[in-house]
Formats: C-alpha cells, structure tokens, sequence
C-alpha cells in the first residue's frame, strides 16, 4: 500500500508540569506553562515516519488544530520525519471549547481532501484523557478502526494490528483506508537530530481554517467548573 | 522611596514565585518561577527546537544516571555517542566533514540544556567539540577529512592539552617541546589536567616548535598509540566525576608533521581563539546547573515545612530566591551576547567572552550554593542533586580562563582606558 498517512498532532501541557487549577475555576493554568506534545501523539509520529522508512508509505502529513503556537508542534512532527503540515486555525474562545468532535470532523474532512490512506493518532491526550478523536473520526469517514494499537504491520492493502484491551491482547486484521491510535508500547519515538531540525524549517506549513473545510466548530458541551480532587485525607488504623 | 519601591518589587518577584495567591495586578493567571527564568525566552523556532532535544536528553539518557556517574567516576562512552548520533558531537563544525554547522549561540543554548542532566559529562563533550571545530577550523584537507568525521560521531573521542605542571594561567611559556626530524617531531615533556586523558583517542597538543614566548607553540595532533605517549594516574577529583583527569607524558613520542594544524608558531594564535569559544561553553554549562538548582530548591522550599509552614512562605527565602532568579537570567543573557559576538567575529568578542566568563561562572555557583544551603541538612546528602552541581561548577571557576587572572585582564585594559580619557581631558583644557 502506498499512500499518504494523516497523523494528528495536540499541543498539551507538558507531562511534567504540575498543573495547578485557576483560581476562578474555569479551567487550568496555561499561561506562561511548557507546553509540548501529547506523547501518544509523538508515538503515532514515529510510527508513521517508520512506516515510511520501510517503504510503505509515501508521505507523513502532520495535522494541529489550534492557535499559532499549535505549528511549534507541527515543527516538531516535521523535525521528527514528517515531511509537510496542516495547521488548522483555532483561537480564543474556539479553542478553549474545541473538543473531540469537532477535532475529528475537521481530520474527516482533511482525510478526504488530502485522500489519505490512514490516519495515525495517539490514544488518547494527556490534558482531557477523553480517549474519542480516534474512533469518531473512524465512523465519520465510515472507517475500520485499530485502537490501542501496540503492533502495526501492513500487509498488501490490509493491516494487521495487535491491540491492547483489557483482557490482553487482540490480533485483528483490518482493511484500508482506516483510523489507528497508538498505545504506550507502540515504539519509542526517536529524538529530533540537529540536522533534522535544521531540514524541518524549509518544510511547509498550511494554514487554513475550520471554515475553509466546512466544519462548525461550536461546541455542544459547557464546562460549568473545573476544581482540584479532594485533598487526601489521613487514613484509619 | 527609592529603597521602598524596589524592596516592594522585589517581594513581588517573590511572592509570584513561591505564595499560592493572586498577584497584586488582579491576574487570574499566576506566572510561577519556571516562566520567570524560562530558558527559551528570546530564541527562534529553530533554537527551541534544539533546545527542546538538547533538554529532553538530558532528562532521559543524563540526569537518571548523573549520581551514579560521579559516584562510580564512569565516562558515559555509549550516551556520548548517543548524543553525537544527535549531532551533538561537532556542533560547530562544518557539515561536510560531518559536524552540525550550528551558531555559537546555538551552541551556548544546548550545552546549557545538556547540563541540566550531568555537568561533567556535558563539560567533556564541550572540551571535545573545542578539539574538532579546532581540526575544522585550522587544519588542512587531509587532516580534516582523516579525523573530523570520526570525531564528529565520537567514534573516536579528543582530549585537548596546553596547560602543564608548570604554566596554567602563564599558558605561553610552556615548556613541552617538539624537535624538528626530518617528516617527524619528537615530542618531550607532559601535560597536566587533561580532561579525558588516557581514556582518549585523538590529543590536540600545543608545543613548543620554535623559540620562547607564544610565537614559538604549535599545534600538533598526537594520536593515542603513538610510541612514548603516556599517562599519568587517573587524578581523584572533588567533581567532574563522570570525566577521567590525566598528566599526559610524552617521551621521544615521535609524531608525523602532517599532523601540525597551520604553520610553526601558529599554535598560542588558535589556543586563544579556541578559549574563546571554550569560555563560552563551560558558562553555558554552569547556567545548565544554576537553572537545575533554582528549580530544585523551588521544590523544595514547596514542599518543606518548618514553623508550622512551607519555607516558601517565608520572605527572607522568597527575597533570596528571586534573588537567584535574577542573576541567572543576567548571566544567561550576558553569555548568549557573548556568544553573538563571537559568532559575529565582533571586535569586542574576547573582551566580552571573558566578561561572561568570569562572571557566570562566580554567578552560577554561588546559586547552585544557596539551592544547596536552602535545602538544609538535606543538601549535603548525597541523595539530593544539588550537591553534585555545586561540586562540578566549582572547577568552572578556575578553568579556562581562571577567574582572578581575567579581572587581572580587565584591570589591565580597563587602566589603559582611564589613562586615554585623562589623557583626552587634558589636552581639552
């Protein structure tokens, strides 16, 4: 199978920022916070630049959906291998609303501009754990989809996955094109060399708008109030 | 009023830093210590992203292993090499004989990150990029293809030797030297405190070719294996652990002259220019540790009770820490201006080289040492870290330019200075 793989990209605050909650309770603290990209999401990266490594694949195109900082993490993507980025525009109030089905409208839509074949997302993002851009973005492209995929292996025009569930391991195969989200074990993503980065600046950005591609970005949900987990109380002996 | 206004500014930077309250401007947002001395402040996309390796690196491969590095005195040969799979074996050596091309202030900004995760280690591979960029730089077709592309990927790993058991500071009278025969030099005499001695493979070596005084050193690469090159016993250091420390003796060590980077008598010419760079590297790691420190004691003071609350309620802590805040971001800037100035051949470049020099190491040190004092008892165990920066920047200050002899340099220039300007004065009246 050749092709055009789709991986999307989430700038979140990074993993080892202990997050603290704002004081109106409207949401956590974000400015001035490291921000980096959601690590199921640099495995789905290193998954699809060694799927292209291996000849299987033509071109890796990282997607963010977000402010201008959102391309700091799609510098990222190409620095680890992708060859071009989308950025979608989302700002302001947009943005603090943007959740997983507008995101997976806006990669349906992508998916059938850009005629993908697959499209690579981490499981989950660190910052809502919601754990459904993957799947609702399957069954509006009418997709087959291998969550949790800790092996990936493409085989002709199908995919064979291994996947990670509770009971413990499943071995499906599915057809093409198709929605993969990647687990913990999937691989170890590599680190940007120097050189690399240096190869990224001259790679393209796109910008375009939620707009351009059809999609409202409304939201349907409203977060009343976001709070701390209570405070762990002593225990009895 | 004046005093008042800056106390009150001051206590401000400190409670942002450390209370859990909203800011006298009515921010709903509180910007913490991280923000105040965020090191990718200023740099563009490219930078942070070298900064954003060179950070997670040390995080992963370095800081897990940096206690056990010094503990066991381990030269970390295989995470080396995986940093130099990064391109962070010749940053800023050429690419065509395999080195990443990058700024000086790119440099600056990586050795800074990596130094977050192990002093020593990130020291020595600063020494080893000095000995690459000093082939790429200097040496000739042949000499730079036979050993920048190995050095480049630390395939083979350089040490650098000028100073000697006689002439640190007073680097032009050394005495090592290197008699003419025939398409050889015989090398006579030992080098000492050479980072990486022994351990090594290619050695940049300045001798004596000529005459006294610096219009008599060459430069020589003498490669390990080479008959009459030896070592002296590997030296038991306070920190830089992770890196051995050797004399380097030579006895009738007979070495090609192909192997002479530029002309007779060029050597102390390319030593300078080498410690130019070299300052800026071994600053950029003390502010790696500094960074490392305020970040450690900040978490600290969170998180330590005393009196019936956290130390980060107490002002004086609060004061000394912004304190810390604010000479790390003056040393920091202070280097990546020096780094500018190098990078642009500027003619202020070793004036202020030195200047960043002198001050960042003394600066950072005496952070890490106050991150140290306010973790208390805990501070001198060896289980925390802070220890470790403190006890590997100490040498920062003494190397490379030892901190008394360049205020000396400056006395000298500044004097000269007030002399024109009386001088220009006087002839005005």
């Amino acid at each position: 199978m050749s092709g055009r793989v789709l991986v999307g990209v989430k700038r979140v605050i990074d993993y080892a920022v202990k997050i603290r909650v704002k004081p109106d309770n409207t949401g956590v603290v974000t400015d001035g916070v490291k921000h980096s990209m959601n690590p199921f999401c640099e495995i789905a990266v290193e998954e699809a630049v060694k799927l292209k490594e291996k000849k299987l694949i033509k071109e890796v195109v990282a997607v963010s959906c977000g402010p201008q900082q959102s391309q700091e993490t799609i510098r990222t993507a190409l620095a680890m291998g992708a060859d071009r980025g989308i950025h979608v525009d989302v700002s302001g109030k947009d943005y603090e609303n943007l959740g997983p089905l507008q995101v997976s409208k806006i990669l349906a839509a992508l998916a059938k501009q850009e005629d993908a074949q697959l499209i690579l997302l981490g499981k989950q993002a660190i910052d809502d754990d919601c754990n459904q851009t993957g799947q609702m973005t399957a069954a509006l492209l009418d997709w087959p989809q291998g969550t949790f995929a800790s092996e990936v292996s493409l085989e002709g025009d199908k995919i064979n996955l291994v996947r990670e569930i509770d009971g413990g391991l499943e071995h499906i195969k599915i057809n093409t094109p198709a929605v993969i989200t990647a687990d913990l074990r999937l691989n170890t993503p590599r680190y940007a060399t120097l050189p690399n980065i240096m190869k990224a600046k001259k790679k393209k950005i796109v910008t375009v708008k939620p707009a351009d591609l059809g999609v409202d970005v409304t939201s349907r949900l409203e977060v009343l109030k976001v709070e701390e987990p209570p405070q762990r109380q002593a225990g009895r002996v | 009023m004046a005093a008042v206004g800056a106390l009150s500014r001051i206590a401000r930077l400190g409670s942002r830093i450390c209370k859990n309250r909203v800011t006298l401007s009515g921010n709903s947002q509180r910007r913490g210590i991280a923000a105040c001395i965020d090191p990718s402040h200023g740099l563009t996309d490219e930078q942070k992203e070298f900064q954003k390796v060179a950070f997670d690196f040390a995080a992963n491969e370095m800081a897990p292993h940096m206690a056990e590095w010094d503990q066991k005195e381990i030269f970390p040969v295989e995470t080396m090499r995986k940093a130099a799979q990064l391109g962070f074996g010749g940053i800023y050596v050429q690419p065509d004989v395999g080195g990443s091309g990058l700024s000086r202030l790119d440099t600056s900004i990586i050795f800074e990150a990596l130094s977050t995760g192990c002093v020593s280690t990130t020291a020595y591979i600063s020494i080893h990029n000095m000995c690459a960029w000093m082939i790429d730089s200097y040496g000739n077709k042949e000499q730079r293809e036979k050993f920048c592309p190995d050095l480049c990927s630390m395939e083979k790993f350089a040490s650098y030797c000028l100073t000697e058991p006689g002439s640190g500071s007073d680097a032009a009278s050394l005495l090592t030297s290197a008699q003419r025969k025939g398409d050889h030099y015989v090398l006579n005499g030992s080098k000492a405190f050479i980072s990486g001695g022994g351990d090594t493979d290619v050695y940049v070596v300045m001798c004596r070719t000529g005459g006294k005084g610096p219009k008599g050193i060459s430069c020589l690469v003498v490669e390990k294996g080479t008959p009459g090159l030896s070592f002296g016993k590997k030296e038991k250091k306070v920190g830089w652990n992770s890196q051995p420390t050797r004399a380097v003796i030579f006895e009738d060590c007979a070495v090609p002259v192909a192997n002479r980077l530029g002309e007779e008598g060029q050597g102390f010419n390319f030593a300078m220019k080498g410690l130019n760079g070299g300052r800026i590297n071994i600053a950029s790691c003390s502010l790696g540790a500094a960074h490392a420190s305020v970040q450690l004691a900040r978490d600290h003071l969170l998180v330590r009770k005393q009196f019936g609350e956290t130390l980060s309620n107490n002002q004086f802590l609060q004061f000394k820490l912004a304190e810390m805040a604010t000479k790390l971001v003056a040393s920091r800037l202070l280097i990546r201006e020096a780094a500018q100035a190098l990078q642009e051949d500027r003619p202020d470049a070793v004036a202020i080289c030195s200047m960043a020099k002198l001050f960042a190491t003394d600066e950072c040190f005496n952070i890490c040492n106050q991150a140290l004092q306010m973790h208390g008892g805990y501070g001198y165990l060896k289980d925390y870290a802070v220890q470790q920066f403190v006890r590997d920047i100490r040498v920062h200050q003494i190397l490379e330019g030892e901190v008394f002899s360049l205020s000396l340099a400056f006395l000298f220039v500044f004097c000269h200075i007030l002399v024109w300007l009386l001088w220009f004065h006087v002839r005005q009246l």
